[in-house]
Parts: C-alpha cells; sequence; structure tokens
C-alpha cells in the first residue's frame, strides 16, 4: 500500500483535492459578492438613492387599513414597520390556532368509523390542499365577501354582532376599574397548577398515588379568577357596535381582508395537518392500543397515555414545517390588500423611499427570524417527547 | 335395531342485520347513537350543498352564445370563460402565432409520456433528447427571432401557457442545482457545507413573495446597467433558486436513507466520488424519493400563482383581469371556479400518479 501511495500524484490525495476545490469556490463566492457588490454601488450612485438606515426616522405620510398600534400620518416608516410586523404576527397566530384546530378534527374524522365522516373528511382534504392558496384568498375575497350585504341589510346574531361588506363587527370589551386583579389572578392561577401538577407527577411517580389533576386546575384556572370578577363587582362592561347614518360605530371590527385571510390559510393549512395528523395516528401500531387495553386502561386513557404521545412523534416535524409556511404564506395578504408587514413595508414603504435594498433585507430578515424562532422551539419540544432508546 | 342417523341441521342464514346493505349501514353508518347522529349531520350537509351546486354549475348554466345576454338562466355563465378562452390559455400571444405554443406543448407531452409509460423502449435516447435539446426548440417555439419564426416578447406571454413554463423550467433547473447543494450539505468540505446549509436555510426560511420581490426590485441593482434582464426571466431566477432549496432537502432525504455500507461498496471498486455517486447513490436515493420530487413540483405548480403580484399573467392573473371588463361584471365565481378546476384536476393527477410510482417501486422493498 505504501509504495502506492508513494507513486500517487498529490491532485490524487484526496486531503488536497478537497482543499483545492473549497478554494476555487470560496474564490467563486467571493468574486460573485465582488460583482454583486460593485455594480450595486455604482447603480445607487448613478441614481441617487442614499444607502443606511435613516429613512425609518422619516414621516411616513401613508394611511394604513389597520393597525394594533396607535398609528396615523403623522408617525415614521420605523412605525410602520412595526404596524405591518405586528399584522403579520397578528393573521399567523390566529391562523396558526384555526388550521390547528381544524386540522385535528378532519384528521380524526378521516379516520372514523363512521363510513360518510371519513369520507367527506377526504373530500375536504383533497379539494382544498390542490387549490393554490392565493386563489382560495380571491374566491373568499372577491367572490364571497364582497357580495355580503351593505351595512343597513346586515346580517346580524342577536343585534350584538353584524356582518356585511364592511366586515365584521362585534362587540368590544371595555376594562373597568380593578378588571387587572382578575387578569393577574388568573396568571397566578396559570403559575400554580404548573407547580402543582409537577409536584402531582413526583408524587405518582414516588407512591403511586394518583392526583385529581384536572379539578384542582379547573378550579384555580377558572373560579378564582371568576370568583375575584365578581367579589370586584364585575368590572367589564361591552361596547356594542350601533348602525349610525352608513356605517357602524362603536365595537371591534374585523376588516374583511383579515377575515379573507385567515379563512383562506386555516382552511388551506389544515388540509395539510390533517394528513399529518392522519399519519401520525395510522403509525402508532394497533399492537399498542392492543396492549394497552390488555392492562385493563379504559378506552380514554389509551388514547390519552398511550396513541397521542407516540403519534405526536410523527406529527411534531410536519406540523412545524406547516407553522412554517403558514407564516410565510401569510405574505400573500398583499394581493388583497390586508396591510401586513410585505404589503406595508415591501410594498408602500419601498415605492415612498425606494430604500429597496435595506426593506428587502429587513423583510427577509423578519421572516428569517420568525422561521428559526418556530422551527428552533419546536425542534426543543421534539427533542423533549423523542422517544429515549437505551 | 334402528339406526339413528343424525342429520346436521342446516346452518341458517346471518342475521340480516349484520349482512348485506342494512349490515352495512349499522356497521359503518350508525353503530352507536353519537354515529348515527354525524351521519344525519353529513347527509344535512350533503343536502344542503351538493343540489344547488350542480343545478348552479350544470343544468341552470348557459353555456352557448358570444355575449352576456346570452346567460339569461340563473345558473353559472359559462360563456364568460368560452369568450375569453384563448386570452386564458395564451395571454397576449398573437393569435396567428397559436401553432407554435401548441407544438411546443404538444412536443414535451409526447416526450414526456414516453419516458412515463413503461412499455415503450429507447429511453435513454429519449431522456437525453428531453434534457440537452427539447430546451433549445421550446425557446425558440416561443420567443422565435431566428428559423423564420417572428419574435414574440416575452410580455406578451400570459395565460396558463405562462404558467406551464414557469413550472416546467422552475423545475427542470432546480434538479440538478438541488442535487448539488443536498450533496453539499452532506460532503466533508467544512466550506461547501456551510455554503450549501446556509443557501438552503435561507431560500426555505423566507416567503416566496419576497423572493419574487427581490428578484423584480433588486436584481437590477446587482448588475451592470447594460445588461438588462427581461421580467420573466428574473421571475424565472427567482422561483429556480426557491425551489433548488426545497430540491435539496427532499434528496438529502433520499441520500440519508441509503445505507453507508452502499458508498463503501462503491468505493472499494475503486470507484470515483463523483462516479459512486452517480452510478451507485444518486440513483438509489432519487429513486426513493420520487415522490417527494413529485410533491414539490405540485407545490411549485401552485405557487406561481404568486407571479400575478410582480406583475406577470398567469393563468390566474388574466382571469382576475378579466372581472374588469365592463362588458362582463360579476362573473368572478365562474372564472375562479374554471381555474381551479384546471389547477385541481393538474395536482389531483399529479398526486395520483406518484402514489401510483410510490407502489410500483415499493415492490423492489417488499421480500
Amino acid at each position: 500500500m505504501s509504495k502506492t501511495s508513494q507513486k500517487q500524484h498529490w491532485w490524487n490525495n484526496a486531503q488536497y483535492r478537497s482543499l483545492f476545490f473549497q478554494v476555487v469556490l470560496v474564490a467563486m463566492l467571493a468574486g460573485f459578492f465582488w460583482f454583486i457588490g460593485t455594480n450595486t454601488l455604482a447603480n445607487l450612485d448613478k441614481r441617487g438613492i442614499s444607502t443606511g438606515f435613516g429613512f425609518l426616522s422619516l414621516k411616513a405620510g401613508f394611511g394604513i387599513l389597520q393597525s394594533l398600534v396607535p398609528y396615523d400620518e403623522s408617525y415614521t416608516f420605523g412605525r410602520t414597520f412595526l404596524v405591518g410586523l405586528l399584522n403579520t404576527l397578528l393573521v399567523s397566530g390566529l391562523g396558526i390556532i384555526f388550521a390547528t384546530i381544524i386540522g385535528f378534527t378532519v384528521g380524526v374524522a378521516r379516520l372514523s368509523n363512521n363510513w360518510l365522516i371519513a369520507k367527506l373528511a377526504g373530500v375536504y382534504v383533497e379539494m382544498f390542499r390542490n387549490i393554490p392558496l392565493l386563489l382560495q384568498i380571491f374566491f373568499w375575497y372577491f367572490a364571497v365577501l364582497r357580495s355580503l350585504p351593505s351595512p343597513r341589510q346586515s346580517w346580524t346574531a342577536g343585534e350584538i354582532a353584524f356582518l356585511n361588506i364592511r366586515g365584521m363587527y362585534l362587540p368590544q370589551p371595555l376594562l373597568g376599574e380593578g378588571f387587572s386583579f382578575v387578569i393577574w389572578t388568573f396568571v397566578l392561577a396559570v403559575v400554580a397548577t404548573v407547580f402543582i401538577r409537577r409536584w402531582a407527577k413526583k408524587r405518582q411517580d414516588d407512591t403511586g398515588q394518583q392526583f385529581k389533576m384536572f379539578r384542582v386546575a379547573f378550579a384555580l384556572i377558572v373560579g378564582l379568577p371568576l370568583l375575584v370578577f365578581f367579589a370586584l363587582g364585575s368590572p367589564l362592561t361591552w361596547d356594542v357596535p350601533k348602525l349610525q347614518g352608513f356605517n357602524f360605530i362603536g365595537g371591534m371590527t374585523i376588516i374583511p381582508e383579515l377575515t379573507a385571510l385567515l379563512v383562506a390559510l386555516s382552511v388551506y393549512t389544515a388540509t395539510f395537518i390533517a394528513e399529518a395528523v392522519r399519519s401520525g395516528i395510522l403509525a402508532v401500531s394497533n399492537g399498542q392500543t392492543e396492549a394497552a387495553s390488555a392492562l385493563g386502561l379504559h378506552k380514554s386513557k389509551v388514547l390519552k397515555l398511550v396513541v397521542i404521545p407516540q403519534a405526536m412523534r410523527v406529527i411534531i416535524p410536519q406540523l412545524t414545517s406547516q407553522y412554517l409556511n403558514l407564516v410565510k404564506n401569510s405574505s400573500l395578504a398583499t394581493a388583497i390588500g390586508y396591510p401586513d408587514l410585505v404589503a406595508v413595508f415591501a410594498g408602500t414603504t419601498l415605492n415612498q423611499t425606494g430604500q429597496a435594498i435595506e426593506i428587502i433585507a429587513m423583510t427577509m430578515s423578519v421572516y428569517l427570524f420568525i422561521s428559526l424562532t418556530i422551527s428552533g422551539f419546536m425542534n426543543w419540544y421534539n427533542k423533549k417527547i423523542m422517544l429515549v432508546e437505551r | 335395531m334402528t339406526i339413528h342417523v343424525t342429520e346436521p341441521s342446516p346452518s341458517l342464514p346471518a342475521p340480516i342485520t349484520s349482512v348485506g346493505v342494512v349490515g352495512w349501514l349499522r356497521q359503518n353508518l350508525f353503530s352507536s347513537p353519537l354515529n348515527t347522529l354525524f351521519t344525519l349531520a353529513g347527509f344535512y350537509l350533503l343536502y344542503s350543498i351538493l343540489p344547488p351546486a350542480i343545478n348552479w354549475a350544470l343544468f341552470q348554466a348557459d353555456w352557448v352564445g358570444t355575449t352576456r345576454e346570452a346567460c339569461t338562466s340563473d345558473g353559472a355563465c359559462w360563456v364568460f370563460v368560452g369568450v375569453r378562452l384563448d386570452q386564458f390559455l395564451f395571454g397576449f400571444y398573437p393569435p396567428s402565432e397559436y401553432w407554435r405554443v401548441v407544438t411546443a406543448f404538444s412536443l414535451i407531452g409526447v416526450l414526456v409520456a414516453w419516458l412515463l409509460i413503461d412499455r415503450l423502449p429507447r429511453k435513454g435516447l429519449v431522456g437525453a433528447f428531453t434534457i440537452f435539446c427539447y430546451p433549445v426548440i421550446a425557446y425558440y417555439l416561443f420567443y422565435g427571432g431566428a428559423f423564420g419564426l417572428p419574435l414574440v416578447e416575452t410580455y406578451k406571454w400570459g395565460g396558463l401557457m405562462l404558467t406551464l413554463i414557469l413550472a416546467t423550467t422552475g423545475m427542470f433547473f432546480s434538479f440538478p442545482i438541488g442535487i448539488l447543494l443536498a450533496l453539499g450539505r452532506r460532503s466533508s468540505m467544512p466550506i461547501a457545507k456551510s455554503m450549501s446549509v446556509v443557501f438552503i436555510e435561507f431560500w426555505r426560511g423566507v416567503p416566496l413573495i419576497t423572493v419574487l420581490f427581490m428578484s423584480s426590485v433588486m436584481l437590477p441593482m446587482f448588475i451592470p446597467e447594460e445588461m438588462q434582464i427581461d421580467k420573466l426571466l428574473r421571475a424565472m431566477i427567482g422561483i429556480i433558486f426557491f425551489q433548488s432549496a426545497y430540491m435539496a432537502e427532499v434528496v438529502r432525504g433520499g441520500l440519508q436513507a441509503i445505507p453507508k455500507g452502499q458508498l463503501e461498496a462503491a468505493e472499494a471498486l475503486g470507484l470515483s466520488y463523483w462516479k459512486s455517486m452517480f452510478f451507485i447513490i444518486l440513483p438509489q436515493a432519487l429513486k426513493l424519493v420520487i415522490p417527494g420530487i413529485v410533491n414539490t413540483f405540485i407545490a411549485l405548480f401552485k405557487d406561481t400563482t404568486l407571479v400575478l403580484i410582480i406583475g406577470l399573467f398567469d393563468l390566474l392573473a388574466v382571469v382576475q383581469s378579466a372581472f374588469a371588463d365592463p362588458k362582463w361584471l360579476g362573473f368572478s365565481v365562474e372564472g375562479y371556479v374554471f381555474v381551479a378546476s384546471v389547477y385541481w384536476v393538474s395536482c389531483f393527477s399529479m398526486s395520483r400518479y406518484s402514489q401510483y410510482l410510490e407502489k410500483k417501486l415499493h415492490r423492489g422493498h417488499a421480500r
């Protein structure tokens, strides 16, 4: 062997060769960035565009349809970034909640022993996942919500909530004096529940005695805040929307753009979550259920203690990527004018300032940050519930 | 002496409640009170959706005519779709040149069918022709400007034709790039590896819309001003990069599934890295992930609709803009149903084909 390796030319040596390839790669990359960099600087110079983030403190001077923080034309471009970001987070958060609920329901329904329900769930999944999301958003926005009646002929639920072409009007809770005590009690109750649960689990591990966790948790989390609420004399009133002239005043308004986006995102993503849930449940072998039943566990306990924890291991990674997709897909908002990050910042703000590089970079970093955070959290959770093989 | 002959009593038929239609109904629809409730709710749902929908789309619909006056009944007005069908399919491509588009798509249709149908011979030759010659032929057919074909600028391309062009070029180029990135990610060279990881994670972490914005706003700044890149080409570049990152992850999944022994055996035979990859590892890995590849293709096909946001006229964009025609106001539902069914049929048949492939290829693994 040593003879041949001596005869070997240096360019046939794997180590040198990989070093050589990598040097070439780095040189190519550096050349590429140098090419882009010089061109960009030259182009910016020619067009007289200044660089830097100074524009963020300039006055924006345009209105935004919906904002979670105080905003009007007199605020800065930095504020428009914040408004867009919060709107993106709002629609993503709500979308994740709804999509998860629908997805789990449909996924379980597809495995139902009721033939009709299983088929209906299958039709739902096959229908909505094969149609582009943008088309669904357009459909809900232009075809469904635009055909709603005018404010005077609103559809109403008990004269409290109203639905018309301008949006959905819901009563808004007005927090009276002392309501913060109720919120604090609730937070304390949740913290206490976590600690009691830990103690109960330890006690069960040590002594085998079970603790009636559900009742205690229910009393703490629901009962205690309610008690405080009534003890303070119900410090909560509702601002019910009223029709005045041609429009409603008061209450909370959910703009049709948000509704359309939310419906489309949840309905679409739920089909993929349903498939993840189905594959997760199918991945748990039937022998596990049989063994658990043979041990004498009740049907609900079999599901809760044996099937679902194992199914979750299959479901979690797929669920993660669906959540990421949902957050990224929320950027389609820009097509119907819901003021999300892309519409407000990469759209209007870019048009007004011309700072393409800074704005696109900021927008992309936000999505990268959200993506990495969600996948980081889900990976941590995944690791926590992963099968420990000995 | 008497002989007792005990005849076995004839077996009774199974109770009517457990066989046949009644048994099936009891078992599958009405097995418990809760299930009965679900079944009734399901039937009510079907009853309230299906008959009106079928009535609207078929029985009460108007099919023939050239103006909106032809739509007299309560149902769908398919006249709208029929009148604008040319535009929906070809965008603003000059009608006298439609034959070029049809030729190009028929040719690729024949080639792909040849590759997919198992019985036909000479797969290698046809495959090489598809990969190396077809793109050139298609380019000249679509764009023209040579061989006596008049030039058709890309801003005139649109409709289903544009959608298909975007999807197939995205797939065609992202495939080799994705394979290279996947190999890079699993390579032992630290710099090549980290560059692949950064590339993949970056493009997978951002929405396609921002990629398209970037390609339409920032790309012109990255190149010298004399070099103007066509708008369609810019969008294609964005889509290809985006798609390559997803393709890389699919291929990586396949590479991970190939046992290490395969590579060791190839090395023991004295094959170089590239030879062992191309002849031993990749064929096996790609075969494993064909369903995943089809899935990314389906996702790409649906995602091409997003190009309407940067002003390209794909199928959805053409239909969407047709609603603004004052002569045809109020037919958005018909338009959306038409586009949705085009996408649905394509995506559904692709997913069915991938399931068929999965079953067919799985046979080799069964022992």
